[in-house]
């Protein structure tokens, strides 16, 4: 999954992967909505990316109801977090030119 | 004459750096650097109401010196009448209340709406909805020490207790502020301490409640709005 020179991992790649991670970081619970319109994208764009999260193990989904409707929301993992800043570190060891 | 150079010679050490980039890793650390930048303001943007508009400060503050100021002059005129006449009625003195009720109704209503305007308005600019789960986190996390300090005020009022209404409603407010920073702007906790001292400072000094009222909800609010404005608004 990672990148051997760099240490990046290939899920991110994905900008809206990235942009939903980012999110679910500094929030603990966001439904679909509220999702879709923080990152800009369509219903199965997003959708797409959550499944691929989702077998990644990097992202819980919770099925809920409000009312007679469905409220899906998604936290991320343990393993996702860790995924993820070790993604950011990554980042900045490439900025600061380390390997 | 005027001498010719290619751009701007303080400049002409970032195109060696940039050129030395690109001669390596054609792209990538420009493109790290942007996703960094993706993420925070993504994280920044999603867990905070960063709409909130410094504008909305200084109308609310404008609105409480208003009522202040309109306030005083409802005493002053009725403890004039009070001294000349030397004669007390108590239908003068509930006409009173109510005349001060009306005012502090009319000052929040205008306070609200003006603040919610401006607000309204750099949401509409920035692209970013009104109401989303940060406003939604925000006015819950704002109302929860703001209702409690409303419900402490009414059951003081009713032992007739109204020398600490002012200085309750100042702590009270400051700490909502404090409370909410985490969901807003940070800065408006520097507003909520101010708050909180002034409302304790008004315990020292009960009797100029509406002093206290007209700095910390008028003039406050003002100097607060006028920075934030100028940090992040101004072009």
């Amino acid at each position: 999954m990672k990148n051997p020179i760099t240490g990046l991992n290939k899920v991110f790649e994905s900008r809206i992967r990235l942009g939903v991670m980012s999110v679910l970081m500094v929030n603990e619970e966001v439904n679909f909505n509220d999702l879709k319109e923080m990152l800009e994208v369509t219903d199965g764009n997003l959708a797409t990316h959550l499944v691929n999260l989702e077998e990644n193990g990097f992202i819980k989904v919770h099925k809920g109801f409000i009312g007679k409707k469905t409220n899906t929301t998604y936290s991320v993992t343990k393993s996702g977090e860790k995924a993820f800043t070790d993604h950011i570190t990554a980042l900045e060891n490439m900025i600061k030119g380390v390997k | 004459m005027a001498k010719k150079v290619f751009g701007d010679m303080d400049k002409a050490y970032l195109l060696c750096d940039s050129k030395y980039f690109f001669m390596h890793e054609p792209n990538q650390q420009t493109d790290s650097l942007q996703d960094l930048k993706d993420i925070r303001r993504i994280m920044e943007r999603s867990s905070r109401f960063i709409s909130l508009s410094g504008l909305s400060g200084v109308a609310a503050g404008v609105c409480a010196l208003t009522g202040a100021f309109i306030s005083y002059s409802i005493l002053d005129n009725y403890y004039g009448d009070y001294n000349s006449s030397g004669f007390f009625s108590g239908d003068d003195f509930s006409r009173l209340k109510i005349k001060l009720l009306v005012v502090a109704a009319s000052v929040f209503v205008v306070a609200f709406a003006s603040s919610y305007y401006f607000t309204w308005r750099k949401a509409n600019k920035q692209g970013l909805p009104l109401w989303d789960h940060t406003s939604k986190r925000l006015a819950w996390n704002m109302l929860v020490p703001l209702a409690t300090g409303g419900a402490f005020i009414v059951g003081m009022l009713r032992y007739d207790v109204w020398a600490f209404v002012a200085p309750a409603s100042l702590i009270f407010y400051g700490l909502a502020l404090v409370n909410a920073s985490k969901y807003t702007l940070s800065e408006i906790r520097y507003l909520g301490y101010c708050e909180i001292v002034l409302g304790l400072i008004n315990m020292l000094f009960i009797g100029y409640g509406l002093w206290f009222w007209a700095v910390g909800f008028g003039i406050l609010h003002i100097v607060y709005g006028i920075s934030m404005w100028a940090k992040y608004e101004r072009k």
